[in-house]
């Protein structure tokens, strides 16, 4: 309830309710974008117009569509998607193919408190490379159940049968 | 509506993702509105995602609020619109008003209708996606139903009961195990969850003197749908067992944990 209180009050322009949705989403919308990304200052101001269009389009937000969340995530993937395939990005550097989630993790060296990421890392390490997979395309990237069946050449009811399975070890991780 | 099956189908996580068509997504936001317990199980799915996407950050961006807020747009304060002075009547400008009024109206219609037939097209798709899926299964359940009974029917095969032990009075399980083909498929149905980090283990034993040979691990338990496995097996094995191991098995099995045993009744 308090969620949806707080959105109502984001719709209607409240500049409190915006910092509290910041507060809670700017995180994993920034890893998010830099997973797709993978350049820190780019994801950094991709991360800013993020939350310029959620302050904008907040008043568009339908609860009976899909859940906040998934919304700021659509909104993140594309405004990524649309940098990266933009004329003024170069990625001579960077293989964005092979890499996924998982690489950023164990690159990673300063974690924000926020997050037991040490912990984190430990068991994602410990995840089935299927589930790495299943992650990386349906959350990360963004595919459909459809593309990703297509890309993983595995059944759709088997898609989403798996990937309940890696989520519900993901969260078993996440409350210990 | 079963809710419990409901959510352990995995169409929820899906819908965190954004990965369901828009029709399938209204779908599950209905339900989600109605059951206490999905709404609960949403939330969970989405705190642990948010967790994960967080942990893939560089770096804390709480530092950006500031420059962030400065550039919110804000209502502007409107102006009073300036009054223009009155023009004597031109007709030719009013009917030129008219006629694009009609065709603004005109446009409009269409746009409507396409934007209906697109949206019949979109559920058409959901419905075939779905039709798909159901299909998809039911041929792989068929498939796996058709290669069981060719292996129970088969006459090299015999079936070994393998009786629950003192851990685990309840368990049971069967190996189905061809001689021609030195393969044994052991049926877990009736095998408890192996608990986190533990895998159970199969393993072939002869008497006199007492040797383990492990035959293989049952990966994927939890996963696997149907619960038989299939393992190579060449020994002349007079028992199977099979003991609850550390993930990737044991060299010797751990006899305190022999959760079945039978023995092969001989020829």
């Amino acid at each position: 309830m308090q969620q949806d209180a707080l959105i109502l009050e984001l719709q209607n322009g409240n500049e409190r309710a915006f910092e509290r949705i910041y507060h809670l989403y700017s995180e994993s919308t920034y890893g998010i974008i830099y997973s797709i990304i993978r350049d820190e200052k780019i994801a950094e101001e991709v991360l800013q117009d993020v939350f310029l269009k959620i302050w904008d389009k907040a008043p568009s937000y339908n609860s009976d569509k899909g859940r906040f969340f998934t919304w700021i995530l659509n909104i993140a993937r594309n405004a990524s998607i649309d940098k990266i395939r933009s004329k003024d990005f170069k990625n001579d550097q960077q293989n964005l193919k092979t890499d996924n989630f998982v690489d950023i993790l164990e690159s990673k060296t300063n974690f924000s408190e926020a997050v037991d990421a040490i912990g984190l890392k430990k068991y994602i390490d410990a995840l089935k490379p299927v589930c790495k997979k299943l992650i990386d395309y349906l959350f990360f990237k963004g595919y459909t159940q459809k593309e990703t069946s297509e890309e993983l050449d595995m059944p759709l009811g088997t898609v989403k049968t798996r990937n309940r399975i890696c989520i519900d070890k993901l969260r078993a991780m996440v409350i210990k | 509506m079963d809710i419990q099956k409901y959510i352990s189908s995995g169409i929820l996580e899906l819908y965190v993702y954004g990965a369901l068509s828009e029709q399938e997504g209204r779908e599950v936001s209905r339900v989600l509105k109605k059951y206490p317990e999905v709404k609960t199980e949403v939330e969970e799915i989405e705190k642990a995602l948010l967790t994960l996407s967080a942990a893939t950050a560089p770096n804390n961006a709480e530092h950006l609020i500031a420059s962030i807020k400065e550039k919110l747009s804000r209502p502007t304060a409107t102006t009073a619109p300036v009054a223009t002075p009155v023009r004597t009547i031109n007709w030719i400008t009013y009917s030129g008003w008219a006629a694009s009024l009609l065709l603004l109206i005109g446009l409009f219609v269409v746009f409507n209708r396409a934007s209906e037939l697109r949206e019949d097209l979109q559920a058409a798709n959901a419905r075939n996606v779905q039709m798909e899926e159901q299909i998809a299964n039911a041929r792989e359940d068929a498939e796996k139903a058709e290669e069981l009974l060719a292996v129970i029917r088969d006459r090299n095969v015999q079936r070994i009961p393998l009786k629950g032990q003192q851990v685990a009075p309840e368990a049971f399980a069967s190996v189905y195990w061809n001689t021609e083909e030195n393969t044994a498929y052991i049926d877990a149905k009736d095998l408890p969850e192996p608990p986190r980090g533990k895998v159970y283990q199969v393993w072939s034993l002869t008497m006199q003197p007492l040797t383990p040979i492990s035959i293989g691990l049952l990966a994927d338990f939890e996963a696997d749908d149907n619960k038989v496995f299939s393992l190579e097996n060449q020994n002349q094995s007079e028992a199977f067992g099979i003991t609850l191991e550390p993930e990737g098995g044991s060299e010797t099995p751990t006899m305190d944990q022999l959760y079945v045993l039978g023995t092969v009744a001989a020829p």
